[in-house]
């Protein structure tokens, strides 16, 4: 079910730029330098001037956007749905053959841009023209079409058939090899524009998008105010510099750091699921499992976001504090996290219960918060609300990452854990390889990834970004 | 004879139009302010590359115990999930969210509790579950709101969203204010996600490209665009690295970039209609998506 709800005359955004794009593509095949080279293609017996084979267009695309064939073949096949080239040999069918196979640029004319949306009148007088022209000519599904619209703009069908007649007549007076290229296009055009059901409607665009931005909201001085006072903001913020975060040290610290344990990139042990059928990868790694894999007790050393994240993590971090009687710091947090993310009716009654638990003098589990905090804290809590224990909250979490959680990482626990932990086998190939499910074949984007960090060595100056393997690298 | 309130009325409406206008310029030339002050941290050159490679329902899944779905009634609904197959689900379901326009993307915060849901009525909100309660509503963006994603932050108290104005916006989820906002793309962005770390995040627009914005620097840090690819992007994720950005495209490819060289490492072809939905599995052992030609498909 599609919701076309686009206002009368109403352009979609959307479509339009893609539209424009695509134009723009076909005048560049035209271009008289550049652009393809094209030839008269017979056609049963009259000659059609100025078409180009599939094959042609398809190597131009290769040639000017540097891609493989498979894409080529795909974005021509598009200009080819869209209606902005359309073949001469089996009209009905626009698709864009990888052979000798004939085509023709669309007029602009006919563009769907141009003449959008297309009009019942129009169709009408289309499929007259057709009906007079020979009877039975009209398909099945265009018969329907007829007679519904026949019925629906009953009033205006003598104009109807009276541009039909005249069209009719003034086409009789073209050239033969004309008129084949004129019927082609307009077929062409009311394919897409009334397209048989059971053929994908191109110009389906789903739910309607506005036009305007202040379609749905009102720009009004709110609006306005708010958007200054966001600047000014913004303005004084500190803000780091591009080499710092891309280049250096963030995102390429952070993908190094995790690539054994993207599957995508590194492949998983013993096998991607996926891949090969075989669970074992899941089954190792569960929430709860007797022995945790090496990877997954590694991944807890990288932040302590990371240990927190995992249950199992958790709870070793948890037996390691009470070694160290630290571990109302624990409770306290997960207290905290339970309100902030908890349901509103229970906001009060958790609160009462952390006073009471954590911070009144004398609790059983006090935590040890720094006076301005606390204080804070013991205000607020008269008035309770989902944030009130933020400040405190993030004092012990700080806490227990600047102190706990490095010493834990020191500590016989984890090294032991960490040593007693699986290191899955890679499962061998199966033995009957014919067994295997067909698997859409396109290259691992991991494979070519690493190839070309290969190729780059890691020689990469800071103020690099953005040259890519196939350029060649910069020492 | 005097008649004092017309022209009174005129003036008034007058001052009123040159506030307004006056607002509007001003906050103009702040915007062109601020993108200079980025662009002075701007060091690197742009990871740019041209080279050698619903329907409006979003559905959104917690582990456990709920999932919540959209639908063109301007509602978000929950469901229990139960395994047991005599359930009548539908029967359980329960009205969360109420915008004034369609929701276009929810998504549960840190629990089963609260759900965020952003709407064509430009704004984004956050709704208890429980109760039905509006805890917090985002007002900035300027038009639809299309995406929202909740950032994997150690303090969790933010989230990105785009929208039809090309604005992504980041928002405090405790005071409804926005952080930060980027305004770089050409069309409507569709699709947002956070970097897995947390210091990024992805978006991928009408426009045919993607782009990352880096949240300390401030700015947009890379472009991830190709003469060849004209479509539309519907939806973007991360590999679990980082390494590789997904996105699914309207001309029905998925393309796969390399987000630190900015270049296109592969196009993958299957679907045979737009890719309208994306998303990494969160274990990274392989992606989905969701198509126009009414498919699910896996790929590893």
């Amino acid at each position: 079910m599609t919701i076309n709800t686009l206002a009368k005359g109403g352009w979609n955004r959307e479509q339009m730029s893609c539209f424009r794009k695509m134009e723009k593509v076909i005048v560049s095949m035209q271009d008289p330098d550049m652009g393809m080279k094209m030839r008269n293609q017979r056609l049963l017996i009259t000659v059609i001037p100025h078409a180009m084979t599939g094959r042609d267009i398809i190597d131009w695309l290769i040639q000017k956007y540097n891609i493989c064939d498979e894409e080529a073949l795909h974005v021509g096949g598009m200009l080819v749905r869209y209606g902005y080239i359309y073949p001469l040999k089996e009209p009905r069918s626009l698709v864009l053959r990888p052979d000798e196979s004939p085509y023709r640029f669309q007029t602009p004319y006919f563009w769907t841009s141009t003449r959008w949306p297309a009009s019942e009148l129009d169709y009408a007088i289309y499929l007259a023209k057709k009906n007079i022209r020979k009877q039975g000519e009209l398909m099945e599904y265009e018969k329907e079409r007829y007679s519904v619209l026949n019925k629906r703009i009953n009033h205006t069908w003598d104009f109807v058939v009276m541009q039909a007649r005249e069209q009719l007549r003034a086409s009789k007076q073209r050239r033969k090899a004309d008129r084949i290229v004129l019927e082609c296009q307009e077929q062409a055009y009311w394919l897409i524009n009334r397209p048989p059901s059971g053929m994908r409607n191109m110009l389906d665009m789903g739910l309607e998008r506005p036009n305007t931005f202040s379609s749905r909201v009102t720009l009004n001085s709110d609006y306005y105010k708010n958007e200054i006072e966001n600047c000014k903001r913004a303005l004084g913020r500190n803000r780091v510099k591009s080499s710092i975060c891309l280049e250096g040290y963030v995102f390429v610290k952070y993908s190094e750091q995790y690539l054994n344990h993207d599957p995508i990139m590194q492949g998983c042990l013993p096998s991607n699921p996926w891949i090969s059928d075989d669970t074992a990868h899941w089954t190792m790694n569960a929430e709860v499992v007797p022995t945790p894999t090496r990877l997954r007790v590694e991944r807890w050393s990288f932040s302590f976001m990371e240990l927190l994240n995992d249950s199992m993590g958790k709870r070793e971090f948890m037996t390691y504090l009470e070694k160290e009687f630290s571990a109302e710091n624990l409770c306290f947090w997960q207290a905290c996290e339970d309100i902030r993310h908890g349901e509103s009716s229970r906001i009060i009654q958790k609160v009462e219960e952390i006073y009471k638990n954590f911070l009144a003098p004398g609790a059983a589990r006090w935590v040890n918060i720094d006076s301005k905090t606390m204080d804070k804290t013991l205000t607020g809590i008269r008035h309770p609300h989902r944030f009130v224990m933020d400040d405190a909250q993030m004092h012990i979490y700080f806490l227990m990452k600047k102190d706990s959680y490095p010493r834990y990482l020191k500590s016989d626990l984890y090294k032991n854990l960490l040593a007693k932990a699986i290191v899955p086998q890679e499962s061998k190939k199966s033995v009957f390889p014919f067994m295997r499910r067909q698997r859409h074949a396109s290259p691992s984007p991991a494979q070519v990834v690493t190839q070309a960090t290969e190729e780059d060595g890691h020689a990469k100056g800071a103020g690099e970004a953005g040259t890519n393997s196939a350029a060649g690298s910069h020492a | 004879m005097r008649s004092p309130l017309i022209p009174e009325m005129a003036t008034q409406e007058v001052q009123l139009n040159e506030t307004l206008a006056h607002l509007k310029t001003e906050s103009e030339t702040l915007k062109s302010k601020l993108e200079e002050e980025r662009a002075k941290l701007h060091d690197v050159e742009r990871a740019c590359c041209d080279n050698a490679m619903h329907l409006g329902d979003g559905l959104c899944l917690r582990p456990l115990r709920l999932c919540c779905s959209l639908g063109l009634d301007n509602k978000c609904s929950v469901y229990p999930l139960s395994l047991d197959k005599n359930e009548n689900l539908a029967a359980k379901k329960k009205s969360v969210a109420m915008h004034t326009n369609y929701l276009s993307a929810c998504s549960f915060t840190n629990s089963d509790m609260q759900i965020l849901t952003s709407s064509g009525d430009g704004t984004c909100a956050l709704w208890d579950v429980e109760s039905g309660q509006l805890l917090q509503s985002f007002h900035g963006h300027a038009a639809d709101v299309l995406c929202l994603d909740l950032a994997p932050s150690e303090t969790g108290n933010t989230f990105v969203s785009g929208g039809c104005d090309k604005k992504a916006n980041v928002w405090d989820m405790r005071s409804g204010q926005c952080i930060q906002s980027f305004e770089t793309h050409e069309s409507d962005i569709n699709s947002v996600r956070y970097y897995p770390s947390g210091d990024a995040f992805a978006s991928g627009s009408d426009d045919a490209t993607c782009r990352l914005y880096d949240l300390r620097a401030d700015r947009e840090v890379a472009i991830y665009s190709k003469e060849s690819i004209i479509f539309g992007v519907s939806s973007v994720d991360f590999s679990l690295s980082g390494r590789l950005l997904f996105g699914g495209y309207n001309d029905y490819t998925i393309n796969v970039w390399d987000v630190l060289k900015g270049t296109r490492v592969s196009i993958l072809f299957g679907h045979e209609n737009r890719v309208s939905t994306l998303r990494v599995s969160p274990d990274g052992t392989a992606f989905s998506t969701g198509s126009w030609d009414h498919t699910l498909r896996i790929w590893a």
